[in-house]
């Protein structure tokens, strides 16, 4: 008698799950998730000590900056060039949590520590410099070894073609991401991100970081033409450092609109449900 | 459509929690007790430990640091920590363009020494244009001039149990006069000096006159202004509060400072 009443449902297949990511991809995002931010606000901090960036070998108060957070007597503003826009509040002139005026450049929920001290943010950065640069090389090097640049991260001739690049973005845009089997694979755009993330912009900022160094700046001083003298490097350090920024964002919200349960439970445990393909006309 | 409604209200769930979260001044002074715990600051101490050996090992003792050519210097030199150095004692050194200045070298020395200006000057001389990296950021070219501090240290004799060279300092600030501290393989340094000009010109006061070092693979604040007595250590631990250094005593400046 039960039998007869079970209710037959259209046929619900079970998701389809994939091993996605390996554990020593996901150990290494999970510590760079930390290590990075940790970077971030600790480099905001040793930012605040002189909020001025400049191009070439040399710079200091005296001489011209391209880029300045600074203060008035009643506001705070950022200079990029001759654009000068005001930021009281948030940047140069805002308010702490005891209610104190102050006028660093990054307020204090943003830095490491939350009050002023150069020579603890300089530790914190330090330190977590060198697992950054501990493990993206172990990592550069399983990608090489383990066969997830080969057979994950590579862009296949076909896919380099502006038609297909262009088809991404648009499916992007329209927030239609893959789903059923192309969902196991990374889009072009994602590929270029990663590697752009992990080649590129990693990279730099470590090599940047190594030429503020005068130490590595007396054995290595090639490293210091590349970037065009040590107050270069430090400007493309800080634009590189608010790059990964941009990537953080763009990374958390695609996150969150692809599913973000699935996508998280899947850098946790390795398993990606794939999402089911959508129904003809859907 | 319907399927990415959730998505996005999560996303503005997600980005308002984000906002409380940085109004959430608990949080915030646990990020600041975090960073006070003597057990954290043994840890992020390591840092500096890792720096210091990989350098030594990377870099030869005799690397240079970059020199420069004259068209390469910054329009202005900007000083930096003391620009005057306080009290009548000083202000007479610098009235009398510091004739009666006295460095004394002492320490783990055979032969202890007390070295006037004209003595100084009258010693082999190393000229170089070079690039001062502040902790805080900045970077100024100079051209520097004076004395190899391997020539004084040379001439007073070093004994084989001296493993540091402290620099006293005439300015005092807040409770304690200006010291610092290198090891040998920098004090032995070609481009380690005790510089008496700067750009050509006496040292100027805000600049340390009227001798300080350069160290040049390390940072700004190593560069002890207003020298007055170089002294040959066995051990840090008594000098100071044992760090090495005023800043290193009093906000944990790192000791060693090549990056």
């Amino acid at each position: 008698m039960a039998e007869a009443e079970t209710p037959v449902a259209p046929t619900q297949t079970e998701p389809v799950r994939v091993y996605r990511h390996r554990l020593p991809a996901r150990i290494w995002h999970w510590v760079n998730a930390v290590t990075l931010l940790v970077l971030l606000m600790s480099g905001l901090m040793i930012f605040n000590a002189h909020p001025r960036l400049y191009w070439g070998e040399y710079g200091a108060n005296f001489d011209r900056a391209w880029l300045v957070i600074g203060s008035t007597p009643d506001s705070g503003y950022l200079r990029i060039g001759d654009y000068r826009v005001e930021t009281t509040g948030v940047l140069g002139r805002w308010t702490d949590a005891k209610g104190a005026e102050k006028t660093w450049a990054f307020p204090g929920w943003a830095t490491i520590p939350t009050s002023y001290s150069l020579a603890d943010g300089r530790r914190w950065h330090l330190l977590f410099a060198w697992l950054l640069s501990i493990g993206l090389t172990l990592y550069m090097l399983w990608t090489l070894i383990g066969g997830h640049l080969r057979k994950d991260l590579h862009i296949r001739r076909a896919e380099w073609s502006p038609r297909h690049i262009w088809h991404d973005v648009k499916a992007h845009a329209r927030l239609r991401f893959p789903r059923g089997e192309a969902a196991a694979r990374y889009g072009i755009l994602q590929k270029l991100s990663y590697i752009g993330v992990i080649f590129v912009a990693l990279p730099l900022m470590i090599a940047t970081g190594l030429t503020m160094s005068p130490g590595m700046n007396a054995t290595w001083p090639w490293l210091l033409d590349v970037f065009g003298g040590r107050q270069s490097a430090r400007s493309i350090h800080f634009i590189t450092a608010w790059a990964l920024v941009v990537f953080f964002l763009v990374h958390i919200a695609m996150v969150l609109l692809a599913g973000p349960v699935n996508e998280v439970r899947s850098m946790v445990t390795g398993w990606f449900r794939l999402p089911p393909e959508r129904e003809e006309g859907a | 459509m319907s399927e990415i409604v959730l998505p996005r209200r999560q996303l503005i769930a997600r980005a308002g929690g984000l906002v409380a979260a940085a109004g959430a001044l608990p949080l915030l002074s646990g990020c600041d007790a975090i960073n006070d715990a003597p057990a954290v600051r043994k840890i992020l101490s390591m840092g500096e430990e890792m720096n210091r050996a990989s350098q030594r090992a990377l870099i030869d003792r005799n690397t240079l640091a970059r020199e420069f050519s004259p068209a390469d210097l910054s329009p202005y030199f900007r000083p930096n920590g003391t620009r005057l150095p306080a009290g009548a004692a000083y202000a007479a050194h610098a009235a009398s363009a510091f004739a009666d200045w006295r460095v004394k070298v002492t320490g783990l020395v055979t032969r202890p020494l007390a070295l006037s200006m004209v003595d100084i000057r009258a010693m082999p001389q190393r000229t170089q244009i070079t690039r001062h990296d502040c902790v805080e950021g900045w970077s100024a070219i100079g051209q520097w001039t004076g004395v190899p501090l391997a020539r004084i240290l040379a001439a007073a004799g070093v004994r084989d149990s001296a493993r540091y060279i402290v620099f006293r300092c005439a300015d005092r600030l807040g409770d304690a006069l200006y010291y610092e501290s290198c090891d040998l393989v920098d004090a032995l340094h070609p481009q380690t000096i005790m510089a008496w000009a700067l750009n050509g010109k006496i040292l100027p006061i805000a600049n340390g006159a009227p001798l300080r070092l350069r160290i040049e693979r390390q940072l700004g604040y190593k560069h002890a202004k207003y020298v007055n007595a170089i002294e040959a250590v066995a051990s840090l631990d008594q000098i100071g509060a044992g760090k090495g250094g005023y800043w290193e005593d009093r906000i944990d400046y790192e000791w060693y400072a090549g990056i």
